[in-house]
């Protein structure tokens, strides 16, 4: 029996060989339906890895909370510390809080001057949004504690001031503040808060910049609440809407004048849309695979009426009705898996194109391409089914006849 | 105990088509082959030759009345179980050769080994030595494009005898051939026969019939006469010349 599988095999495979133009046009459906797939599933990856990258850089497990203007003529009032600690000692669930302020300032440094933004933050905040000093150290409680004047860089900053010169342990002036520098921040993707260029910033611990900068110790322009993921977010973020509603004095039927934003949600918001994405793709593929099933199912017949003098030749040597249909199915699956072959080659030229066109990672998923080549057989198997059938019925006498 | 006929035919009938249009082709055949026999089957076009040889070959099954091969009852079997008794006990050669086309000639004759789950190698062996036999070893690769009549029936024969057959049904095996090359086809046959193995051949020439031992002639769906007892490799014989 597998001597005979064998040989069924490089029987297909002569066949296809001998109809090498029949075969491939036979086999485009497949072959577009599964690039189809594929490229879509590869592209919804990439833009979701993207995604995930971006967020990373506001941290994971995070709600971010802004005042919002609920009426456009009324400007939100800020939040103060006591709403923070408020937040973190009411609500289950919640792990900490940092509250944040930024302002713009120019840098100066050795004659240059540097427009940048300053931001203030102390080390929670830091380890909520997931922050890395690669050089030098993070503020510590005491500067923290009396505000003192100390900077940590971003990478762009510390490149455009410094450049090759020494950093750690040099003063600059940043707007009427001279703060000695004690750290470098890794390269970000975003930030929350600050300017356009996540890199492009200044730290300061909190009270520094509340005090130096803002003019009022007690402002926060918005803070970050990590909880604990084992909690249900929407019953923590419930508790928070509640609690700052109450703080802030808003009448029942009022808008909010903040805003929450859950990294969480955003990611969850980017899986909706890449999964509708592939869903939609998917049907299209769908379709595309029926007209290609019945493109193979059509030309499968074309080949057994063709071929009906060597079905009889087959049968009147003793072939059985199972090894004829066996012989006219491997011929439909081993098409199918040249068509699937050729789809999943084309998809992964496709969406390394269309992934660096779009600036997109190339995420390879293996699991997508394997189920791909595996249905493809399948539909071998569906499609091959009813004429290796016919095939296996014919009559040896008329088929023998048949010219 | 004796042992019982190769093949015996009792009261085989069969009729095409339904209704109005049914025809009767044969009409009660009554016929017994014994193991070694060289039978020519002769007798006008329409007479029911080619249909009694499709029933003989397992290909086919009459009407009624009943066929018996080495005691098995053919009619009473499945269409698998008959194509397991051709693989196994019949080898077939037709007028037309029946060669697959684009396939070497090797490849032709080891198609009923693989059917029979044969190793690459005993195929490969058993092809070249039945090739052998007919002659056509150097043609082994030509496929039958490359090959004439004469040569293709040869190579149809040496399928046909791959594997070690019972016997051995040509239906107007020497058709589509000239005489001398119809000739050398029966000069073989005949050693085959030799061998042990029992011919079966439908043909309307004397010359051929004569190279028979049994003539069973076939008019109007029945068997009209039988000669039995003739002598094997007769007169035409000398006649055969081998051809360069
Ligand atoms: N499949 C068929 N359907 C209808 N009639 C048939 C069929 N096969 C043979 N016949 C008829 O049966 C008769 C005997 O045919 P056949 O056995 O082929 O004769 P021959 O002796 O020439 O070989 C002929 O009249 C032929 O037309
Ligand atoms: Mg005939």
């Amino acid at each position: 029996m597998l001597g005979m599988i064998g040989a069924t095999m490089l029987l297909a495979l002569r066949e296809i060989r001998r109809h090498l133009l029949r075969s491939f046009l036979t086999t485009l459906g497949i072959i577009i339906g599964v690039a189809a797939v594929i490229t879509m599933v590869t592209l919804g990856r990439g833009l979701t890895a993207d995604v995930q990258e971006e967020i990373s850089g506001l941290g994971s497990d995070v709600f971010i909370v802004f005042p919002q203007r609920a009426d456009p003529n009324v400007p939100a009032p800020p939040f103060d510390d006591a709403d923070i600690r408020a937040v973190e000692n009411q609500i289950a669930g919640v792990e900490g809080t940092a509250g944040s302020v930024n302002a713009n300032a120019t840098a100066f440094h050795n004659g240059q001057d540097w427009t940048t933004s300053v931001q203030g933050a102390d080390s929670e905040f830091f380890t909520a949004q997931s922050i890395d000093v690669v050089q030098g150290r993070g503020f510590n409680e005491q500067e923290e504690a009396r505000g003192e004047s100390v900077c940590i860089l971003g990478p762009k900053i510390a490149e455009e001031i410094f450049q090759a010169d020494q950093i750690l342990g040099e003063q600059m002036r940043v707007g009427n503040v001279s703060c000695r520098v004690i750290g470098v921040i890794d390269e970000r993707s975003n930030s929350v808060g600050g300017g356009n260029d996540a890199d492009d910033v200044v730290f300061m611990p909190l009270k520094t910049v509340q005090r130096r900068f803002i003019g009022d110790a007690d402002n926060v322009q918005f803070f970050v609440v990590k909880y604990d993921p084992a909690y249900q977010t929407t019953v923590i973020q419930q508790q928070l809407i509640d609690l700052l509603r109450e703080r802030r004095v808003i009448q029942d039927g009022e808008d909010n004048n903040f805003n929450i934003v859950d990294t969480a949600e955003i990611n969850d918001t980017v899986n909706t849309i890449t999964g509708t994405m592939t869903a939609v793709v998917t049907m299209i593929a769908a379709i595309s695979l029926l007209v290609g099933g019945i493109g193979i199912m059509n030309i499968m017949l074309v080949s057994v009426t063709e071929r009906t003098r060597e079905i009889g030749i087959r049968l009147a040597i003793g072939a059985l009705a199972r090894e004829v249909r066996l012989q006219f199915l491997t011929e439909a699956v081993v098409l199918c898996c040249f068509g699937g072959l050729i789809g999943i080659l084309l998809a992964l030229g496709l969406s390394i194109l269309l992934s660096s066109a779009a600036d997109l990672p190339f995420v390879f998923d293996p699991v997508v391409n394997v189920l791909s080549f595996v249905f493809s057989a399948v539909m071998g198997v569906i499609f091959g089914y009813y004429p290796a059938h016919r095939a296996s019925r014919l009559d040896p006498i008329d088929a023998l006849r048949h010219e | 105990m004796s042992e019982p006929p190769l093949i015996e035919l009792e009261g085989i009938t069969k009729t095409f088509g339904e209704g109005a249009a049914a025809f009767q082709a044969l009409k009660g055949v009554n016929l017994t082959i014994d193991r070694g026999d060289f039978v020519a089957v002769m007798g006008p076009s329409g007479s029911g030759k080619s249909t009694t040889m499709n029933i003989l070959g397992c290909l086919d099954v009459p009407t009624s009345g009943r066929f018996r091969f080495r005691g098995v009852e053919v009619q009473d079997l499945t269409r698998d179980q008959r194509s397991l008794l051709r693989r196994r006990y019949l080898g077939f050669v037709f007028q037309g050769f029946n060669l697959l086309a684009r396939t070497s000639a090797l490849e032709n004759v080891e198609l009923p080994l693989l059917y029979r789950g044969e190793s690459k190698k005993l195929r490969r062996e058993a092809a070249e030595r039945s090739l052998d036999l007919v002659g056509l070893l150097p043609w082994a690769h030509h496929t039958p494009a490359e090959l004439s009549g004469g040569q293709q029936q040869r190579v149809a024969i040496a399928r046909a005898l791959v594997t070690d057959p019972d016997v051995l049904l040509a239906d107007e095996p020497t058709g589509n051939l000239d005489t001398e090359r119809s000739l050398e086809i029966m000069e073989l046959l005949t050693d085959l026969n030799k061998t042990g193995i029992t011919i079966l051949m439908v043909t309307h020439e004397e010359e051929m019939a004569e190279y028979a031992k049994t003539i069973v002639h076939f008019r109007d769906g029945l068997v009209e006469r039988i000669e039995s007892g003739l002598k094997n490799g007769g007169s035409a014989a000398s006649a055969s010349e081998e051809h360069a």
